[in-house]
């Protein structure tokens, strides 16, 4: 790292200090774990848009499948699921779903009989038809079911295993998710794939927002289990209230670090060896990468997937760490584009700038907030002074604010700082 | 006949409404696209801003106690048009036209243009909070019914004043397109851009004349699609992505940088999305008898459930991205 970056880094641990001490160790902790969270996804758009130069606006659809992940797997068993119709309406569903599945596969089958293009795309067309007619008749009834009858019991339920596996499995899930995505959207350019992966994104949270039978929907998950002693369980050994929030919020600090060091670590070695290396010619001239012999499919979507791994881990771990899971919470703004002014600003192709872009705009993010009240309210004030009627609503209007802070960061970046606060440094071999 | 009286009273009027609406938002985002290499992800809220601009001015009008046969919404469209043009040209002179200058690459510009679009968003909700607005408060929603009685029909076809109006400005805005593109000095300049920059810069065009054109041209029209989605439904001001991403659709659809492809797009996703979440039973209730008891029993016959209605245009996109990744009509690739 250079001397800028050190010095980067050396205000950002001043400016926490200071949050620190004026709001509170606890508050600071809560910040830093979310801050760090956000810094792994950053950490994973790194790799995707700094390392491969994919253009990847599917964040928020990653992070809740990595959420859905953990609750699907780390919420205890729900016995009433388990013991009513439900297992077996399901089963049926997904009976439908091969069947489905099959006819679809068979009709692929007709151009061995030397049918012409058109008859093939009609007849694949209908099957596809067929095959959504069958599933929607078995999987309605039973989602109606689960959902509505009392033995139903709600929801699926979870599985009761450890959070770390609940962990593992959202991160896979969202590596299988961006697999997927890769498949159809990888062989399209910049445009076309920033508009392609974030019809998916938008895609992926409608199914989840609205499948409740599987995540509850809207009538949200909690409390999903932590990986370290909780606050709850500091107080009931005789900690003071300050102090296990402190212990709590610090312990899971402290796990973060400890992933994200590993993270860095692996991410630095491989951003140096050889497979860097041919990252990064990819990136620069993709042309010229595959005539050097290099599989520039394959290579982008295996770092699609790994970046979006760390994407799945890092919303997992959102989830679990807030102990909630709200699909309505998930918005655009706070799930994708927050991620990418983090890249832009911290400096894309760097993990270092990934890692203080993520800790510094989430900061910014979290504390432009209670600042524009504060404002606000000041103006509303004054105004009141002058015997003008206040603003109304003070503080749904100074929320947005933030938006636009967020929104003005990120074109003033664009401008004055194209390469980032920490840019990648690019070695030259003499 | 009833039935084909609802099912256009239910299906086509809304579809050619969301359709229109659909078409020259994504008008406004290919000529971008085909003229200046991005994909203009603000195009939403600018549409969005536009409609605000049109309300405003009813309002102010409103305000002065003058009224018209038509709704004010409508009357205030000339200025309001304007008026979210020269902003949109102001968007390209203060946020887009450094980074061209610069020789940026496209990518850049499109994520500068998602920060435009977060800006426009926390202004706009500054200024308007997130409830819902109604351009009819004051004054009435006029309804046409056309007697179908010579058919057969026991039932009239209805259509609301704005959406009549919809989808008559819409075909005058397509004609009026058409016949500059291809029959004006400037609208033939665009089109040579769009095939060929460098071409069209040895060749004399005036590009700079050709990109002012493009911001005004898709601003209008953006004002135009947003005033009168507000004046069908609600203004909302959070609408954004949700406006935006059918747009997006159906100008891909269509190929980008192709207007025609993008009005036949736009259409294309507005009808898809109508007529999936349709509920057929309506058509299938007189044979009943001949059907299975599943279809018979089904609670609603829609395709797919209202709530994934976005997914419609996604499933379309990624399936024409798939079969023909430059839209039905051959599209740019940046």
């Amino acid at each position: 790292m250079t001397r800028r970056g050190l010095l980067l880094f050396a205000t950002l641990f001043v400016l926490m200090v200071v949050v620190g001490l004026v709001n509170g160790t606890a508050n600071i902790f809560l910040l830093m774990v979310t801050a760090l969270c956000y810094s792994l996804i950053a950490l994973g758009l790194n790799l995707q848009f700094g390392y491969g130069g994919l253009f990847n606006l599917a964040i928020m659809g990653l992070l809740m499948v990595g959420a859905m992940g953990v609750t699907s797997i780390s919420m205890p068993i729900n016995m009433g699921f388990w013991n009513s119709e439900g297992p077996y309406l399901l089963f049926r569903a997904i009976v439908a779903a091969v069947v489905g599945l099959g006819i679809v596969f068979l009709a692929r089958q007709v151009r061995r009989l030397g049918a012409s293009g058109t008859v093939q795309f009609w007849v694949s067309l209908i099957a596809w038809f067929a095959a959504y007619v069958i599933y929607r008749t078995q999987i309605d009834p039973a989602a109606d079911y689960i959902e509505h009858t009392n033995s139903g019991a709600g929801w699926v339920g979870g599985l009761g295993l450890p959070i770390y596996v609940g962990w593992a499995v959202g991160a896979a899930l969202a590596g299988v998710a961006a697999y997927v995505i890769g498949k159809i959207s990888l062989g399209l350019r910049s445009d076309y794939l920033a508009i392609a992966t974030i019809g998916m994104s938008e895609i992926i949270r409608a199914f989840i927002k609205n499948m409740d039978w599987l995540t509850r929907g809207t009538l949200t998950v909690s409390p999903i289990p932590w990986p370290v002693p909780t606050v709850t369980d500091y107080l009931n050994s005789g900690y003071g209230q300050i102090n296990s929030f402190i212990l709590a919020r610090g312990g899971f600090v402290l796990l973060m670090v400890v992933l994200l060091a590993v993270v860095v670590y692996g991410i630095e070695r491989a951003y140096h060896g050889p497979w860097g290396r041919m990252m990064r010619a990819i990136r620069d001239n993709y042309i010229a990468a595959g005539s050097m012999g290099k599989n520039v499919t394959e290579r982008q979507l295996q770092l699609f997937v790994l970046g979006s791994v760390l994407m799945g881990l890092g919303g997992a771990i959102l989830a679990s760490y807030n102990q909630l899971f709200d699909p309505s919470g998930y918005a655009p703004i706070n799930h994708t584009f927050l991620i990418w002014v983090m890249v832009i600003v911290g400096g894309a192709g760097n993990s270092y700038g990934a890692l203080f872009g993520g800790v510094f705009v989430y900061l910014v993010w979290a504390l432009s907030d209670p600042v524009s009240h504060a404002i606000f309210d000041q103006i509303s004030a004054v105004l009141k002074q002058f015997g003008w009627p206040a603003i109304p609503d003070v503080d749904s209007r100074a929320s947005q604010m933030r938006v636009f802070v967020l929104g003005l960061v990120i074109t003033l970046a664009l401008r004055f700082a194209p390469r980032g606060l920490i840019p990648e440094v690019i070695r030259r071999e003499k | 006949m009833d039935i084909i009286v609802f099912i256009i009273n239910k299906a086509v009027i809304t579809g050619l409404v969301i359709g229109s609406v659909y078409a020259l938002g994504a008008v406004g985002v290919t000529l971008i696209a085909g003229i200046l290499r991005f994909s203009h992800f603000a195009h939403g809220d600018v549409m969005t801003m536009g409609a605000f601009f049109s309300f405003v001015l009813a309002a102010f009008f409103a305000g002065l106690g003058l009224h018209w046969p038509i709704a004010s919404g409508i009357v205030v469209l000339p200025v309001s048009m304007a008026a979210t043009a020269l902003v949109l040209y102001g968007f390209d002179i203060a946020f887009y036209a450094p980074l061209r200058r610069r020789g940026a690459r496209p990518i850049t510009l499109l994520i500068a243009s998602i920060g435009v679009t977060m800006m426009l968003q926390g202004v706009l909700r500054l200024f308007a909070g997130t409830q819902s607005y109604s351009f009819f408060q004051n004054e009435p929603k006029l309804l046409y019914r056309i007697d179908l009685g010579w058919l057969g029909a026991t039932r009239p076809l209805t259509l609301t004043q704005p959406q009549a109006f919809m989808i008559g400005l819409t075909l005058v805005c397509c004609i009026a397109l058409a016949l500059f593109l291809t029959r004006s000095r400037l609208g033939k300049a665009m089109r040579a851009m769009s095939d060929n920059p460098s071409l069209a810069q040895v060749s004399g065009i005036n590009t700079q004349l050709v990109v002012r054109m493009t911001w005004l041209i898709s601003g209008a029209l953006a004002c135009l699609a947003g005033t009168m989605l507000a004046l069908d439904v609600q203004l909302k001001p959070d609408l954004a992505f949700n406006i935006i991403l059918p747009i997006f659709a159906a100008a891909v659809v269509g190929g980008l940088g192709q207007p025609y492809g993008a009005i036949a797009g736009g259409f294309l996703v507005g009808f898809a999305e109508t007529l999936s979440v349709f509920d057929w039973s309506v058509v299938t209730k007189p044979f009943n008898a001949y059907l299975p008891d599943f279809i018979v029993n089904a609670p609603n016959l829609a395709l797919v459930p209202t709530e994934y209605k976005l997914v419609v245009s996604f499933v379309i996109l990624v399936a024409v991205l798939l079969s023909r990744p430059t839209g039905i009509f051959k599209g740019v690739s940046t």
